[in-house]
C-alpha cells in the first residue's frame, strides 16, 4: 500500500486499507474457525466437520448464515443500549492494529513510530467491551466472567509489555518494521525467556484455554457472552480470532523475524507467505494447548502472573538493559 | 483451597443459582450458592427435579416387576442395581443361583463399573476445562456398551438379571470381545496417565480441594471411592463379599489425603482392579445353567424385612424390602450412594472458590436420577 503513496489520492488509500483489513479479519475468522474445529476434531480422534463441502470446507459459510439469521435475544432486564454496544466495541477496534503490522516489506498500512504502543493500546479496548458485555447482560455469570477478564487482562498486560520492552531496548525502536529489520538473528534465540513469557501472556490476553477464565463454561456457563446470540455472539468470536491473529503477528514480528525466510521472487510482496506461515504456527499452538490442557483456577492464574511472570520479566529486562549498555 | 470468610452484615452477599441447567451439574441438580465475590459461603443443593417415585411404584406391582425400575435409578450402574435387587429377592425367597450365573453377574457388573468410571473420568476432566479426555474415554466406553448390548439387549438401562440367574447366557463372542477389551484398556491406561494424571494443571486443580476425613464420612454416610479416598479401606466386595467376589484376587485402592485428587486416583485405580476381576472371572467361568429352574411363577416373599447391599460405582447401595407375605412388596426403600455423598457438599464446599465447588462436586461423581429416584 505504501507504493500507492505517490499517486493515489488519500481516499483510495483509506478504502484499500479498510478493504484489506476487512479481508484479513473475515478471512482469518473463516480460516481459524475451520482450523480450530478441524484440529479439535483430530486431537479428539474425530474428523471434525465433514458434511458441507469437501472435508467440511463450507461449514463456516453455513454457520455464518445460521448466525446471521438467528434472532438477537435481549434479556428483559438488560441494559439495552450497552448490551447492543458491547459486541461493537469489541469488534470495531480490531481493524486498527492490522494497519501497522508489516505483513511484508511493502504490504503495510503505515509504519508508525510507536507501532507497538499503538497495537497494545488498541488491543486493550477489548477488555472494556468484555466488561460492558458482562455488566449490561444483567446476569451473574456474565458479570463474573467480565470481572475475571478485567483482572486477568490488566495483570497479564504488564509482563507482556515488559517482555517486549526487552526487545525494544535492544533495537531502540517501537516501530514494528524497525524491529523486523533489526533482526539479523531471530530474537527467539537472543531472548528465549522473553519469548516464553510472551507466549504465556499471549494465551492469557486472548482469553484462550487454559486461561479462558472469562468464559469458563463449566463454572460460568459461557462467561461474559452467556446472554449473547446470533450475530452479536459471532462478533465476539471474530474479535477473539482477530485478537489471536494480532498477538500472533506481534510474536512473529518480535521473535521470528517477521517476513524473513528463504527469499522468493518479488520478496517485498511474497514475504507475506512466510509471515502468515509463522502467524498460523502460533495460532496452531493456541489451538493445540486449548484442546489439550484443563483450565487453571483463577487464583492460580493470578499467582502465575504476579509471582512468577512479572518478576522474571523484570529481571530479564534488567539483564537485557545491562548487556545492551555494556 | 478453603478460606475462612468472615460473616459480616455490611458486606454484600449474593446468591448464584447453579442449575438446574448448568454444564457441570450433569443433570438437573440445582445448587444455591451464597457467594461473596468468588468465594462460596453456603452451598445448598436443591433436589427433586427428576423424582419419579420409583420406590412408590414398587409398592404397586409384583416384586419381580420392579427390576427395570432399578436400572433407571442409576443409568451408569444399571447392572449392579439389577444384581443387588435380584440378590435381595433371592435372599428373601431362598433361591439358589447357579454358579455360572453368579460369574456372569460379576463380569457384567464389573464391566458396568468400568464403563461408569470411564464416563466419570471424561466428564470430570470436562468440568475442569479439558475438552479432549472425554472423547478418549467415550471411545473406550463404547466398546463396553457394544459388548453388553450384545447380551443384554440395551446399552444403558439393562434388565439382565432375573430372580434365580440371568436372562441370557454369554457366548464365545462375548468372551472374546471382553478379553480384547481388557487388552485394549490396559494398553490405554498408561496413555491416560501420561496425558492427564501427570499434568501439572490437573494436579494443582485437584490437590487439597475438599477435605474428607473418616469422621466426616461417617457422619454423612459417605461411601464408595470418596470414603476410600479418606483412607478407610471399605469396599463391600471385600468387607462382606457377596456373590462370588471372595473367589477373586483384587485390591481395594485407598488414598490418605481425602481430597479431590485422592478420589480421582482411587477411581482411576479401581478401573484396573475391575479389569483384574473380569479377567479372573473369565478364566474361571464354570459351565452349567444360567437360570435356576425352580423359581415359582408367582414369587411370594415370606413375611418380614429384607436387606441387601452391594457396592455400586458411587458407593454402597442398599435395598430394603418389607413384605407382608403377598407377591407385592409392602414397601421398598433404596439407599442410593449419591444421595448421602451429595449431602456432604454444604459442609465441604464452604469457603471454596466457585471453581473448586465444581471440582469437588465432580469428584462426587453424582448421578442425579439416582439421588431423586
Amino acid at each position: 500500500m505504501q507504493t500507492l503513496n505517490s499517486y493515489a489520492p488519500e481516499i483510495i488509500r483509506i478504502v484499500m486499507a479498510v478493504v484489506g483489513g476487512a479481508v484479513v479479519v473475515f478471512g482469518n475468522a473463516l480460516v481459524m474457525g475451520y482450523m480450530e474445529r478441524k484440529l479439535a476434531g483430530h486431537f479428539q480422534r474425530r474428523t471434525g466437520p465433514m458434511e458441507v463441502g469437501f472435508h467440511g470446507l463450507l461449514q463456516l459459510v453455513i454457520d455464518g448464515i445460521k448466525l446471521m439469521s438467528k434472532q438477537l435475544v435481549i434479556p428483559a432486564k438488560a441494559d439495552k443500549p450497552l448490551f447492543m454496544l458491547a459486541p461493537i466495541i469489541s469488534f470495531a477496534p480490531v481493524f486498527l492494529p492490522l494497519l501497522v503490522i508489516p505483513f511484508s516489506d511493502r504490504i503495510q498500512g503505515f509504519d508508525l513510530d510507536v507501532g507497538l504502543l499503538f497495537v497494545l493500546a488498541i488491543a486493550s479496548i477489548n477488555v472494556l467491551a468484555v466488561l460492558v458485555a458482562g455488566w449490561a447482560s444483567n446476569n451473574k455469570y456474565s458479570m463474573f466472567g467480565a470481572f475475571r477478564a478485567v483482572a486477568q487482562n490488566v495483570a497479564y498486560e504488564i509482563p507482556m509489555l515488559l517482555s517486549l520492552l526487552a526487545i525494544v531496548f535492544m533495537t531502540n525502536t517501537f516501530s514494528l518494521r524497525g524491529i523486523v529489520e533489526a533482526q539479523t538473528v531471530w530474537f527467539i534465540v537472543l531472548q528465549p525467556v522473553a519469548f516464553i513469557i510472551y507466549l504465556i501472556c499471549m494465551v492469557a490476553e486472548t482469553n484462550r484455554a487454559p486461561f479462558d477464565l472469562a468464559e469458563a463454561e463449566s463454572e460460568l456457563t459461557a462467561g461474559f457472552h452467556t446472554e449473547y446470540s446470533g450475530m452479536s455472539f459471532s462478533l465476539f468470536m471474530m474479535a477473539e480470532y482477530t485478537n489471536m491473529f494480532i498477538v500472533s503477528c506481534i510474536a512473529t514480528v518480535f521473535f521470528l523475524g517477521g517476513t524473513s525466510g528463504i527469499p522468493l521472487p518479488y520478496f517485498e510482496y511474497t514475504g507475506i507467505i512466510w509471515f502468515l506461515l509463522k502467524v498460523y504456527l502460533f495460532m496452531f499452538f493456541l489451538v493445540w494447548i486449548r484442546w489439550t490442557y484443563p483450565r487453571t483456577r483463577f487464583d492460580q492464574l493470578m499467582n502465575l502472573c504476579w509471582k512468577y511472570l512479572l518478576p522474571i520479566s523484570l529481571v530479564n529486562l534488567l539483564i537485557t538493559v545491562v548487556v545492551v549498555k555494556l | 483451597m478453603n478460606v475462612d470468610v468472615i460473616e459480616d452484615e455490611r458486606q454484600h452477599h449474593f446468591v448464584l443459582n447453579m442449575g438446574p441447567q448448568h454444564p457441570s451439574t450433569h443433570g438437573v441438580l440445582r445448587v444455591l450458592l451464597k457467594m461473596e465475590g468468588e468465594y462460596v459461603l453456603d452451598p445448598q443443593p436443591v433436589l427433586g427435579y427428576v423424582h419419579r417415585c420409583h420406590e412408590k411404584i414398587g409398592e404397586y406391582k409384583p416384586a419381580r416387576a420392579f427390576m427395570p425400575n432399578t436400572a433407571r435409578m442409576d443409568y451408569l450402574g444399571a447392572l449392579i442395581y439389577n444384581q443387588g435387587y435380584a440378590m435381595l429377592l433371592e435372599r428373601a425367597a431362598g433361591i439358589e443361583v447357579p454358579r455360572r450365573a453368579e460369574y456372569i453377574r460379576v463380569i457384567t457388573s464389573e464391566l458396568n463399573r468400568i464403563q461408569s468410571h470411564l464416563l466419570w473420568y471424561g466428564a470430570y476432566l470436562l468440568d475442569l476445562g479439558a475438552f479432549t479426555p472425554i472423547m478418549y474415554a467415550f471411545d473406550d466406553r463404547e466398546h463396553i456398551l457394544d459388548t453388553l448390548e450384545d447380551i443384554c439387549g440395551s446399552r444403558l438401562t439393562y434388565c439382565y438379571c432375573r430372580v434365580g440367574g440371568v436372562c441370557k447366557d454369554i457366548d464365545d463372542k462375548f468372551i472374546e470381545r471382553t478379553r480384547a477389551f481388557i487388552e485394549r484398556l490396559r494398553g490405554r491406561l498408561p496413555m491416560y496417565e501420561k496425558l492427564v494424571n501427570g499434568n501439572i494443571i490437573v494436579q494443582k486443580r485437584m490437590k487439597s480441594v475438599g477435605n474428607y476425613t473418616p469422621e466426616l464420612c461417617a457422619r454423612y454416610g459417605v461411601t464408595g471411592p470418596l470414603l476410600r479416598a479418606a483412607g478407610v479401606e471399605y469396599d463391600l466386595r471385600k468387607a462382606e463379599p457377596y456373590s462370588v467376589y471372595s473367589e477373586f484376587d483384587f485390591e481395594v485402592p485407598t488414598e490418605q489425603q481425602g481430597d479431590a485428587w485422592a478420589a480421582f486416583n482411587v477411581r482411576y485405580r479401581e478401573i484396573e482392579q475391575s479389569l483384574r476381576i473380569v479377567e479372573q472371572a473369565l478364566d474361571k467361568l464354570p459351565e452349567g445353567e444360567v437360570m435356576e429352574a425352580k423359581v415359582p411363577k408367582k414369587l411370594r416373599l415370606p413375611q418380614g424385612d429384607y436387606n441387601c447391599s452391594v457396592e455400586a460405582p458411587r458407593g454402597e447401595l442398599s435395598y430394603y424390602l418389607v413384605s407382608d407375605g403377598s407377591d407385592i412388596p409392602y414397601r421398598i426403600k433404596v439407599r442410593t450412594p449419591s444421595y448421602s455423598n451429595l449431602s456432604v457438599v454444604p459442609e465441604v464446599c464452604k469457603g471454596m472458590m466457585i471453581a473448586d465447588v465444581v471440582t469437588s462436586m465432580g469428584a462426587l461423581d453424582l448421578v442425579i436420577p439416582e439421588i431423586d429416584r
